[in-house]
Order: C-alpha cells, then sequence, then structure tokens
C-alpha cells in the first residue's frame, strides 16, 4: 500500500522542445512549481497548448525536464515506473488480450503469480464496474467502458498516483458524468494521488480537491485553488445538486472568465526562442 | 438532388452500415470463374480462335490426364508439382525464418535499418531475371540457387512488411506498458511483436505470392522438373496446351495457399482491423 510520505514535488520545472531549428524552439513549460501530496486529487485546466499534457509526460516520465527537477517520495522520476499508472485519451488497451488479461498485464510484466495477480486484477475491475465482463475483447466494448478497463489496468499495478490526460474527451456527457462519480468513488476508496487533465470547467470543479490553472507562452501554473465539490458529492451524493449550487457556478464563471482571456491573448502566434 | 449518388444498403442486423466493400463476394467470384470458363468454350468450340492460340478446355483438361499418368515434359504433373512446391515454400520458410526476425529488428533498432535499408530499397524493385546470371555464376545450377532465387525475391517484401507491422503499435500502448513496469525486451516481445503481427501476415501473402511469380525465372535454371520448367518447355514445342494446363496448376495452388493463410489470418489474428 502506498506510503503517507509518498509527495510529489515540482520544482522549478522548465521544459523546452528544440524544434528542427533553433528558432522554433517551443518553451512549453517555465518554472513550474507544484507539490501533490498524497491522496490529492489535481485538476490541471488551461488553453490549449498550455503545456498540460507535456508536464504529465513529465511526472510519467516520458520526458524529462529541461530544468529543474520531479520527484515522488523523495526519489527522483527517472524515467516511467510502475508507481506512477497512465489512463490515456484513447485508451491503449490491447485488442488481443481480454479484459481481464488486459488488466492482469501489468503484473503479468512484473511476474505476479497467476493466481494473485487474477485477484487483483478482479478486485480493481469490480471496482469500475466491470466484474461481468472479464472474458469480453476489447473491441467489443463501448468507448467508456474501454476507459474503465483502463483505469482498471492502472490501478491493478497499485502505483502511488494515477496520471489522466482527458481520458473523457471522447465520451458523451452522460457516460462522463456516471464515469466522473465512478472516478471520485474510486479515489476515495483507494487514496491514491491522481493527476488529471481535462479541457471541461466543470468537470474540473467537481473532481478536484486542488485546481490548478494554467497558461500558455511559455506554459506555467497561473492559478490555484482548492475544492471540496467532490467531498461534497461523495459525503451527499447527489452530483446535480452539486453542480447547479450558487457556489459552483460562480466558481465556474470565474476559472472560465481566465481561460477565456488566455484563448484571446493566444490569438497571436507562439512564444519562441531566439537563440 | 443527390437521389442518383450511390447509397449504402441497410446491412443486416449487428452488421457495420457504410464501411467500403463490406460483405461476403464469394458468389460473385464464382460467378466471374463461370463466365470466363463459358468464353472460352464459347470461343474455342465455335473455332473463332485457332488451338494453337488458345486450345479449347477439353483439350486442356486431356492434357492434364496425360501429364497425370504419362507425363509431360519428362516428369509426371506430380513430379513436376513436387519440385515447384519444394522450391516455393523452402524458399518461404527461409524467408519467414530471416526476414520478418530481421524487418522487425530493423522496427526497434536504428542500427539495424541503416544495416538492410539501403541493400533491401536497392535490390527490392530489381527482376528477378536481371540478377539470375549472377545467382548461377556465385551458386552454380543445381537447387540452391533456383531455392535463393525465390528467397531473394520474398525476402524484402516480407522485411518491409515487418518492418512496417513495428511502425504501426501506438505509442501509448508502447507507454502505458512502460508505465506499468515493462522493460524494453518485454515491450518488443508482448506489445511490439503482437501489435505487429497483422503487417507480418500480409508481409507473408505478399511474399508467397511474390514467390509463386518468381518460380519460372527460377526454373529458368538448368531444370529438369517442375511447374515452371513444364511450361517452358512445352512452350518451346508450342504444346500450348500443356502451357496454359501448368498456369492454372500453378494458379491453383497459389489461390489455395493464399485462402490458408487467409483462414489462419482470421483465426490467429480476430483483433484486425478492430481498433
Ligand atoms: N513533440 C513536440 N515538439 C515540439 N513542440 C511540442 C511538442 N509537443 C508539444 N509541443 C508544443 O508545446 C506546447 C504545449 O503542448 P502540450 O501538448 O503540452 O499542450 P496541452 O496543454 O496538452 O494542449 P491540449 O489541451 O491541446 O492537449 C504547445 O505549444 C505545443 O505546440
Ligand atoms: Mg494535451
Amino acid at each position: 500500500m502506498t506510503a503517507p510520505m509518498e509527495r510529489l514535488k515540482i520544482d522549478k520545472v522548465s521544459l523546452t522542445y528544440p524544434g528542427l531549428h533553433s528558432s522554433e524552439a517551443v518553451i512549453a513549460l517555465k518554472g513550474v512549481d507544484l507539490t501533490i501530496e498524497s491522496g490529492e486529487f489535481v485538476v490541471a485546466l488551461g488553453a490549449s497548448g498550455c503545456g498540460k499534457t507535456t508536464l504529465l509526460n513529465l511526472l510519467a516520465g516520458f520526458m524529462s525536464p529541461t530544468e529543474g527537477e520531479i520527484t515522488l517520495g523523495g526519489k527522483r522520476i527517472r524515467g516511467p515506473g510502475a508507481d506512477r499508472g497512465v489512463v490515456f485519451q484513447k485508451h491503449a488497451l490491447l485488442p488481443w488480450l481480454n479484459v481481464i488479461d488486459n488488466t492482469e498485464f501489468g503484473l503479468r510484466l512484473q511476474h505476479v503469480p497467476k493466481a494473485e495477480r487474477h485477484e487483483r486484477a478482479a478486485r480493481n475491475l469490480a471496482l469500475v464496474g466491470l466484474q461481468d465482463f472479464h472474458r469480453h475483447m476489447i473491441y467489443h466494448l463501448s468507448g467508456g467502458m474501454q476507459q474503465r478497463v483502463g483505469v482498471a489496468r492502472a490501478l491493478t499495478c497499485d502505483p502511488a498516483m494515477l496520471l489522466m490526460d482527458e481520458p473523457m474527451a471522447a465520451l458523451d456527457a452522460l457516460t462522463r458524468e456516471s464515469i466522473q462519480e465512478l472516478l471520485l468513488k474510486v479515489w476515495e476508496h483507494t487514496h491514491k494521488m491522481f493527476f488529471f487533465i481535462t479541457h471541461s470547467v466543470e468537470e474540473a470543479l467537481f473532481l478536484g480537491s486542488r485546481l490548478i490553472v494554467m497558461s500558455p507562452r511559455p506554459g506555467r501554473i497561473t492559478h490555484m485553488y482548492d475544492l471540496d465539490f467532490n467531498r461534497r458529492f461523495l459525503k451527499e451524493g447527489n452530483a446535480r445538486a452539486i453542480k447547479s449550487s450558487p457556489d459552483f457556478i460562480q466558481m465556474r464563471e470565474t476559472v472560465l472568465g481566465i481561460i477565456y482571456g488566455d484563448e484571446l491573448a493566444a490569438a497571436g502566434t507562439q512564444e519562441v526562442v531566439h537563440a | 438532388m443527390l437521389s442518383f449518388m450511390p447509397q449504402a444498403k441497410a446491412t443486416r442486423a449487428g452488421k457495420v452500415y457504410g464501411a467500403p466493400g463490406d460483405g461476403y463476394s464469394g458468389h460473385i467470384s464464382i460467378i466471374t470463374a463461370l463466365v470466363l470458363i463459358g468464353l472460352w468454350f464459347l470461343v474455342t468450340e465455335s473455332g473463332w480462335v485457332k488451338p494453337l492460340f488458345l486450345p479449347s478446355p477439353v483439350a486442356v483438361y486431356h492434357k492434364f490426364m496425360v501429364a497425370l499418368t504419362d507425363g509431360v515434359a519428362n516428369s509426371t504433373l506430380w513430379e513436376h508439382t513436387r519440385a515447384s512446391l519444394t522450391r516455393v515454400f523452402g524458399a518461404f520458410f527461409l524467408a519467414c525464418l530471416t526476414a520478418i526476425p530481421i524487418g522487425i529488428w530493423m522496427g526497434v533498432s536504428r542500427v539495424a535499418r541503416g544495416l538492410f535499408d539501403p541493400i533491401i530499397e536497392f535490390y527490392r524493385p530489381l527482376p528477378p531475371l536481371a540478377y539470375l546470371p549472377l545467382v548461377i555464376i556465385w551458386l552454380g545450377i543445381g537447387e540452391f540457387p533456383k531455392i535463393f532465387l525465390i528467397y531473394l525475391a520474398i525476402f524484402a517484401p516480407m522485411a518491409i512488411a515487418a518492418r512496417a507491422g513495428v511502425k504501426s503499435v501506438s505509442i501509448e500502448q508502447i507507454h502505458a506498458a512502460y508505465a506499468m513496469g515493462g522493460t524494453q525486451g518485454q515491450i518488443i516481445r508482448h506489445v511490439i511483436l503482437k501489435a505487429a503481427l497483422p503487417e507480418i501476415f500480409t508481409g507473408m501473402r505478399i511474399g508467397i505470392g511474390v514467390g509463386w511469380t518468381t518460380l519460372v525465372a527460377a526454373e529458368m535454371i538448368a531444370a529438369d522438373r517442375g511447374l515452371g520448367f513444364m511450361v517452358l518447355n512445352s512452350a518451346q514445342f508450342l504444346d500450348s496446351a500443356a502451357v496454359i494446363m501448368g498456369i492454372i496448376v500453378i494458379g491453383v495452388f497459389a489461390f489455395a495457399f493464399d485462402l490458408l493463410v487467409r483462414y489462419l489470418e482470421r483465426l490467429l489474428i480476430p483483433w484486425k482491423g478492430k481498433i
């Protein structure tokens, strides 16, 4: 189980994409500082191109920062690892495996004995409501079910942290809402760190215990809010009532204002480094 | 306005609407074959075409029976067939053992790609007849140069297909596997190889087809047996019935093997085209 002292620390992180010529280099992130405590649900919002995916790729270890460092539980992140699970926008499941084999896949890579990995995979599939679909093939599932398998698969490796890059962008509004609620229940149940990227302000406010708003050119964190709509949902259980409450709506308008401001300012060209 | 445009027909329950060229086409193919054979009967029996140019189906059938019992070009049809099958499948087997691993290696390794790419891309467009003399000078006129010539022709498309298969794996699938603690070796074995299978199968189909087309060239190397040899030899004696009979036998074997590979493909790669 996750140690309570697991803490993710992003320390003055910058990332510059080199581009083909030095004049085309893009500063995707500049001086990003963020600490995520164990059990936090952090949601990142921001105009397109502000570096959200870049930040998530750094956390996952798919890239290394140009400057600064990222540590998890005091250990520097040097590459991808089983302590950080990733759920992608498009599911990235393996079509030659059925649902339970996909869910077990990570444990198979880690040479966990068959009985144990089956038991853990089944437990996580039940957590996302797919206990009756073990033998189904991935391509016979709906998009929402595929994403739930993706979540179960990431959870089965028991990571300290779950990274999600717009996992619901391709889903319809109803499926989205039901998976939002499901994610909150999974979060409450597992008490892992969640880092979640979305374009929907409503989704961000509803899910996050902390919201970071990012701005482009260069990508950085401009606003940070502590939220408790998710805890209210977990206590009261009425998502619609929370999403239509006055403080939720007011918060939504505030955040929308910030993001629209960025989108308008972004009408120009990209920030480039002239070397 | 657009009512004259062809419309996709509503399909049966559970089928995909509008998928291009969907549905069973076997019966149409059988009709095509029957019509062609009918035309053949018509033009030969009516005497429109001289038997030297196009012998009648009956004459070809007779030649077939003669070839089965007494033999044409010094051997029975069975001996010719066995010699050719050994060459084509010998070459195909060797190509499977070498071209597929090398293609995969080219996909995953910069060094291997740099090593093999110029060789394959240089000789691939050359017609086998162009390098046939060299093969004879280097390897003589035994059984091996025949197999080697076919092998060379099969090798390039199979290696290229395997390499393309490796490239077709989605980066998310690879990232997901790394984020579940997979090592590079595991990811090549459990993700990349599996994802490349559909293209590898396509490469095998193309490869065996190329093998059959190279057969006649290969049997120009001082052969005394083989379907290609039989056709060449009969042509010298203007025995067009034997030529057509040989062509049909080659075609039937090539087609039957292609059907077998397609069947295996459906059996082994049910996810092909689904994701
Ligand atoms: N591989 C790359 N090479 C060069 N520039 C890149 C690369 N990936 C992203 N960028 C640039 O870096 C900036 C941040 O990109 P990123 O994908 O992180 O944005 P994002 O916030 O995830 O956007 P979106 O909301 O549209 O997904 C963008 O300006 C983008 O053009
Ligand atoms: Mg993104």
